[in-house]
Formats: structure tokens, sequence, C-alpha cells
């Protein structure tokens, strides 16, 4: 067996932003539609790409808050 | 026969080919372990779990069929979207904790978590079997990925002879596979990684250059196809299929053997918390790669005459390769077609890994050589690997592929019926192994007769509460029912059975 690993994180309260992406997937009916376009990609494709990069974000955010 | 990118694809094949050997002195290890050979020693850091996770979970399935469902059946295909979003929550908040446990115990396989957790062998076969069936059609159709990219080369025949190409790259997988263990499709990860991601950038800037800006790929969809069709009033029709494929793919995504064996393969939990920051990136490059459905549209190649023939044999599988011949000229087109035909060799021998670690650890030493030295189970795995990509190449070759695309939906759902011997017992303790086995039974058979009501064609099943319809994946509504008979069994009988006597219990 290797190593054993660091101890565990402490758990912050910024675990809560993680039920964002999900609220957000979720509620279709929010982004099922054309407009506001941007860059051309009508509302419901480019507001998706931008989830992605969101939850990324969220997922940064909680890492260094717990670390 | 389109000599340029035939070209430049075998040699890009034979460049990763001897990196594929070369990966055996990596970090070199004890090969003759399983959680070397298996694992590859449990060291992989942060940046190798990266290309590791993400060759696993975009295969070359993933980039033709993806946008091909786009080109086909428009807005729905992007559900693909959302389902990378919410792995990732996912991954950071559960998977940490399961790493520790296998970490802890020693365990390669969640039949081994489970096994240890409730101490009940038939509940831990249960598990074995259903990641075995649920990975092999997923094996199988990595390989339609790659008889895409060969046959829209040119290359193809009837018989044998067009499925020659497929079987040497298969034999060349299975050699180094058997060799050098996970450090392999590690490695070769990176080239294929790069070469995706210069593809996909060219793609992506070149095509909407052409046409002038995006605008005009999203304009060539038709109204019907660009969103998803609005629900009448008693039903949530397209809204709740849309987020339930998206929520019961993220669920069972993490529990196919193969990402298991990549996430138990990083060295430490924040290994594995910051890839759910740094995998998104891959999202990205999926999400443009959906797009290359719309842009196929845009540039009517399924109109073309000189791709009727690709269409013809291959569906609308054929829209990327056709996409990519149409605007690239041939030596560009044999790096794409490199880059998929690699993002199939990378998954499935992460896959066969996997399954063959089930084999050798749940299967061998759990039923029939209790007490089977590592060598002896490294063996047993080796051999497993090789029958497991022998069978799912025959299986490719003799069983006609939409019979293959419905065995791996029916594979999704049974797969995720596993969810709460291997996640739930994390959490609660008051599980029993009795009690998960007959959830996982109801599960798995309600899943089976929902798919069955629908000739096995249909993710979506629809059930009706009070006057409003509910379509939603199937692997959901069966999920729903074996976390309500596991739970319900598990409180009824408590009362006549002993606590479980699995060790991690008391360790945890």
């Amino acid at each position: 067996m290797a190593t054993p690993p660091a101890p565990e994180p402490r758990w912050h309260w910024t675990r809560f932003l993680f039920i964002l992406p999900f609220i957000a997937m979720f509620w279709v009916s929010s982004y099922n539609r054309v407009e506001p376009a941007l860059f051309g990609f009508p509302f419901f494709y480019w507001y998706q790409l931008l989830w992605i990069v969101l939850a990324a974000a969220i997922a940064g955010i909680v890492y260094k808050a717990e670390h | 026969m389109n000599w340029p990118a035939l070209t430049v694809f075998i040699a890009l094949f034979v460049f990763v080919t001897g990196l594929g050997f070369a990966a055996a002195r990596w970090r070199a290890g004890d090969l003759s372990l399983l959680s070397e050979w298996g694992l590859g020693g449990r060291r992989f850091g942060t940046f190798v779990t990266w290309f590791l996770l993400g060759g696993d979970l975009y295969t070359a399935y993933t980039f033709i069929a993806v946008p091909a469902l786009i080109y086909g059946a428009g807005a729905v295909g992007f559900f693909a979207i959302p389902y990378t979003v919410i792995i990732y929550p996912i991954l950071y908040l559960v998977f940490p904790r399961l790493w520790r446990l296998a970490h802890r115990n020693g365990y390669v396989t969640s039949s081994d978590v489970v096994l240890g957790r409730y101490g009940n062998r038939w509940l831990a076969l249960a598990v074995a079997i259903t990641s075995l069936v649920a990975t092999m059609p997923y094996i199988a159709l990595q390989l339609v990925g790659m008889q895409v990219v060969i046959g829209a080369m040119g290359v193809q025949g009837d018989g044998l002879i067009g499925d020659l190409p497929l079987i040497i790259a298969f034999v060349i997988l299975a050699a180094f596979t058997y060799t050098s263990g996970l450090r392999a499709p590690a490695m070769i990860a990176v080239v294929k990684d790069v070469l995706i991601y210069i593809v996909v950038i060219a793609v992506a800037i070149w095509i909407p250059y052409k046409l002038g800006g995006f605008a005009p790929v999203f304009s060539a969809v038709p109204p019907a196809k660009l969103l998803l069709t609005p629900p009448a009033a008693d039903t949530y029709g397209s809204y709740s299929a849309y987020a339930t494929l998206a929520m019961g793919s993220a669920l069972a995504l993490f529990l196919y053997p193969h990402s298991m064996t990549a996430i138990l393969s990083s060295s430490s939990p924040n290994a594995i918390r910051r890839n759910a920051a740094l995998l998104p990136a891959y999202s990205l490059v999926l999400g443009l790669l959906a797009l290359l459905g719309f842009m196929a549209l845009a540039l009517h190649v399924g109109g073309n005459p000189a791709y009727a023939d690709g269409f013809k044999r291959y569906g609308n599988n054929f829209a990327v390769p056709a996409l990519i011949l149409e605007t690239f000229p041939g030596w560009f087109a044999g790096i794409a077609f490199a880059a998929i035909a690699i993002g199939a060799l990378v998954p499935s021998a992460i896959m066969s890994i996997a399954c063959a670690n089930i084999v050798s650890r749940n299967l061998y030493k759990g039923f029939l050589r209790p007490n089977a030295t590592g060598a002896e189970q490294t063996a047993v795995a080796k051999i497993a690997s090789l029958v497991i990509k022998a069978g799912a190449l025959v299986f490719i070759i003799f069983v006609p592929v939409p019979f293959a695309i419905q065995f791996q939906l029916l594979g999704g759902l049974w797969m995720s019926q596993v969810l709460p011997s291997v996640i739930l017992g994390l959490y609660l303790r008051m599980l029993n192994g009795w009690a998960l086995l007959a959830g996982w039974a109801v599960g798995a058979s309600l899943g089976t007769w929902m798919a069955y009501t629908t000739s096995f064609k249909a993710a979506v099943f629809t059930v009706t509460v009070l006057g409003t319809s509910f379509p939603s994946y199937i692997a959901l509504w069966a999920l729903g029912a074996n976390i309500i008979v596991s739970v319900v069994l598990s409180v009824l009988l408590k009362p006549f059975v002993a606590p479980a006597a699995g060790h991690a219990i008391a360790a945890d």
C-alpha cells in the first residue's frame, strides 16, 4: 500500500454551491429558447455551455475554501 | 482509397503502439501485482488522472455518436452537456470517500467495496456480473467509432477482409494492454487528447469562419430541431426526458468499472477533487464537438453523393467523418481520424482492464480460488483482458450495430442499479446486503421490462400520475424502485438479521 493520504479537508459551507448547477440544468423550461442569442449561438446552447464553466468554477472555489 | 489520410493515420497509430509497449517501464512497478498492472500502482497524480479520466469519459463513441444524435434529432442530443455539468459535483462530493475506503482496504473494484461493506458474496457477485455485462457492449461500441473512420478513409470491403483493419488494431491493443496494464492507456491518452484538441479547435474555428460565423450554422437547422418541443399542459414531455437523461447518465457514469478504475488509480482524494475543477475543459470540447452535427447539416453532407455510400453503411454516425472529409485536406483528415481511433483504444484498454480486474478479484478469487496469490490474480486478469477484448471484437463483427446500441442502453440502466450497494452504503449504515440484492433485482427487472415495452428502442418511459405524464429515463424509474425496496426491506429485516460482518464498517 502507498503512503497514507493527507487528512480530509475541512467541510466548508461553499459545498452548498454545488446545488446550483443541478437546479440550473434541471430547470429546462428556463433555457429552452433562442433569445437572447450570443455570437450566433441560440440561448439554449450558450447557456448550457456557460454552465460547464460555472460548475468548474464552483468546484475550484470549494477546493480553495477547503484547502 | 484516401492515401494522404491513410498514411498519416497509420504513422500516428504506429507511434502510439510503440508508446503503449514503452509504458511498461514508466514509473516501473512490480507488474505481477494486480494493483500495479490493473491500477498503475495507485500513483497517478492530478495530471495523469486528468488524461486518464478524460480518455475514459470522452470516448471515440462519444465523439461520433453525440454529433450524430444532434445531426439526426437536434436539441435533445445536447443532453450530453447538462450531463457533463452535473457529473463533477458528484465526483467532488462522493468519490474521495470511496477512494479512501478502497485505499485503506486494498479494494480494486466496486464489487470489492460491496463485499467489504456487507460481507455478502452474492451481492458482490451481482455487482461484478452487472459491471461485466454493462461494459462489454460499451467496448464493442468503441469499435464502431473505429470502424466508421477506417471506412471513411476508403478502407472497406465485405466479409472478413473488411474487418481486417479492425482486427489488426485490436490485436495491437490487446498486446500492449497485456504487457503494460493501465500504464499504457494512461500514456496514450496524452497523445489522444493533444490530437483531439488540435482537431476540435481547427474545426470549431475553420468551419464557422468559412460560413461567416455561428449564426449560419444554427440557421441551417430546421426550427423543430433547434429547441426541445415545449410540452403540452398535462405532461412534462421533452423537459423531464431531457433532465432525467442527463441525471441518470451522470449517476451511472462513475459506477462503470472503467471510471472506477481511473478514480481508484489516482494517488489521493485531492487529485480527484482537483479534477472536478479541471475535467470540465473536456466538456467544452464535447460541446463544440456536438455542434459538428449542426455544421454537417449546414454543409449538406447528407445530400452529397460523395458520402451517400458512407451514410448508407454507417447511418448518421457518418456525419462527422463526412464533415471532416468535406472541409479538410487528406493529411488533416488523417489526423482527425487517428484522433478518433486512438480515442477508441484508450477507453477500450481501460474498460478491458477494469473488467479483467473484476473477473480476477471477484469471480476467480471470490468464488473459485479464495487463496489465490497476488501473482496468480494478475495472471488471471491479464488473460481475462484478452478474452474480453476478443469477445467485444466478435460481438461487433457478428452482431448488427443497432443491436449493440440497444444492448448498451440496457447496460446503462443495469449499471445504475448497483448505486444503492456501492454509493448509499458509504453514507447509510442501516442497509442490509440481502435487501440491496432484492432492490437490485427489482430495479434491473423493472428497467428491462420498461425497455421491452419500447421494443428496446427508447431510453424514456412515461409514467402518468393523477393525469400528469412524466416521461423519464428508464434507469431513473428503475433506480427509484430499487432504492425503495432496498431501504424498506433493510428496515423490515433488521430484527431478524445479525449486523453485517463486513470489516469496513468497523474501520470507517
